[in-house]
């Protein structure tokens, strides 16, 4: 249960992270606060978007998705169910393979590294293990 | 359980306050504001008319400017057809990005790269005659690759421009430039050369260029 409770606590933060993000593409935010990093740099350049959906937006809705199944899966009729474990621990993995290219564009194309981009790395990479740990302990604990 | 889930709503709650707080704010700065270094290339600015005019008027200009942009649509129409369509005046657009404005080495930056493609001038009007995008202070990247839609630029190559931000050494020369001849604000011209002092309006550039012209001849 402490695994599904400290992904939904991420997924949550991760969500306010990635809609942060997103408002500042839509325009909504005019400037991001990003310290010493090259926040805007990443965030207008052309990988900030995927078939002209801003990337950003793809992290509202997987964050958003991983918080609503979390949730659910602390239920008590759910707190057991396996099937909620297989769907955290498959799309974290959507979402950890997106981290990991996202960081190599930024590292090896860009050369620049946005903050709040790694936080979001943290945040997924924190939720992919966790969300590995909560399947193989459903798994070990299967009748 | 029910702490944990205090936690959440406490953590919703200063998140979703700090989001709204930051949509408040005035927006500064402009989205990946060009590296200030010096232009290696020897870049002059872009120029319309013949090369063999007998005058070159040289504007210093802002993109962000309401003034400039009401020079561009309203006095450089009558411009291009009394005075550069007939031969008359060579005009050589110079970037003067003023600091006051967020956008405005953005929009430089945006014209550079349609210049690339052989569409500054395009893009120029786009930027000047579409320019709601300078009042809303937000973030016009997503505009200015609708006039790169629009003008018919290939967006690869666009965004590859913008990204690396290849022109941003010109339009900081530019700035170091206009500067140097002690231009103040925008639109600022100099007409051969000299500053000119006289009121951005069509007929006295077209009463200034016929009087030097007559003395040419």
């Amino acid at each position: 249960m402490i695994r599904r409770q400290a992904i939904v606590l991420l997924a949550l933060v991760g969500l306010l992270v990635a809609t942060y993000l997103w408002l500042y593409k839509i325009g909504v935010l005019g400037q991001l606060q990003c310290g010493t990093g090259s926040c805007e740099y990443v965030q207008t350049s052309r990988y900030a978007e995927l078939l002209g959906v801003p990337v950003a937006l793809y992290g509202v809705v997987g964050y958003a998705t991983l918080l609503g199944l979390g949730l659910a899966g602390l239920q008590p009729a759910m707190a057991s169910d396996r099937r909620v474990s297989v769907l955290l621990a498959a799309l974290a993995t959507v979402g950890f393979g997106f981290t990991l290219y996202l960081t190599a564009i930024e590292l090896f194309v860009l050369h620049a590294i946005c903050r709040w981009c790694v936080a979001s790395a943290v945040i997924m990479t924190a939720t992919w293990v966790l969300s590995l740990a909560d399947l193989r302990r459903q798994a070990s604990h299967a009748p | 359980m029910k702490g944990f889930y205090l936690l959440l709503v406490g953590v919703a709650v200063v998140g979703g306050g700090v989001l709204w707080y930051g949509s408040q704010r005035t927006p500064a700065p402009a989205p990946s504001a060009p590296v200030p270094v010096a232009a290696t290339d020897g870049f002059r600015g872009y120029t319309m008319g013949s090369d063999s005019a007998p005058t070159e008027i040289t504007e210093y200009s802002d993109f962000e400017c309401p003034f400039c942009a009401s020079f561009a649509t309203v006095q450089m129409p009558v411009i291009r057809e009394q005075l550069i369509a007939t031969g008359k005046v060579r005009w050589r657009y110079r970037d003067f990005p003023l600091p006051t404005h967020a956008y405005s080495r953005y929009a430089a930056l945006a014209a550079q790269c349609a210049g690339e493609q052989g569409k500054f001038w395009d893009m120029h009007d786009q930027l000047f005659t579409s320019h709601q995008w300078a009042q809303t202070g937000k973030n016009p990247r997503g505009v200015f690759r609708d006039f790169a839609r629009g003008i018919g630029l290939d967006l690869d190559k666009y965004d590859a421009c913008m990204d690396s931000q290849r022109y941003a050494g010109r339009i900081q020369a530019s700035v170091q430039e206009g500067e140097a001849r002690s231009v103040k604000g925008t639109p600022s011209f100099y007409v051969n050369g000299r500053p000119y002092q006289g009121r951005s309006a069509s007929d006295d550039f077209k009463a200034l260029v016929d009087s030097l012209t007559k003395k040419h001849k």
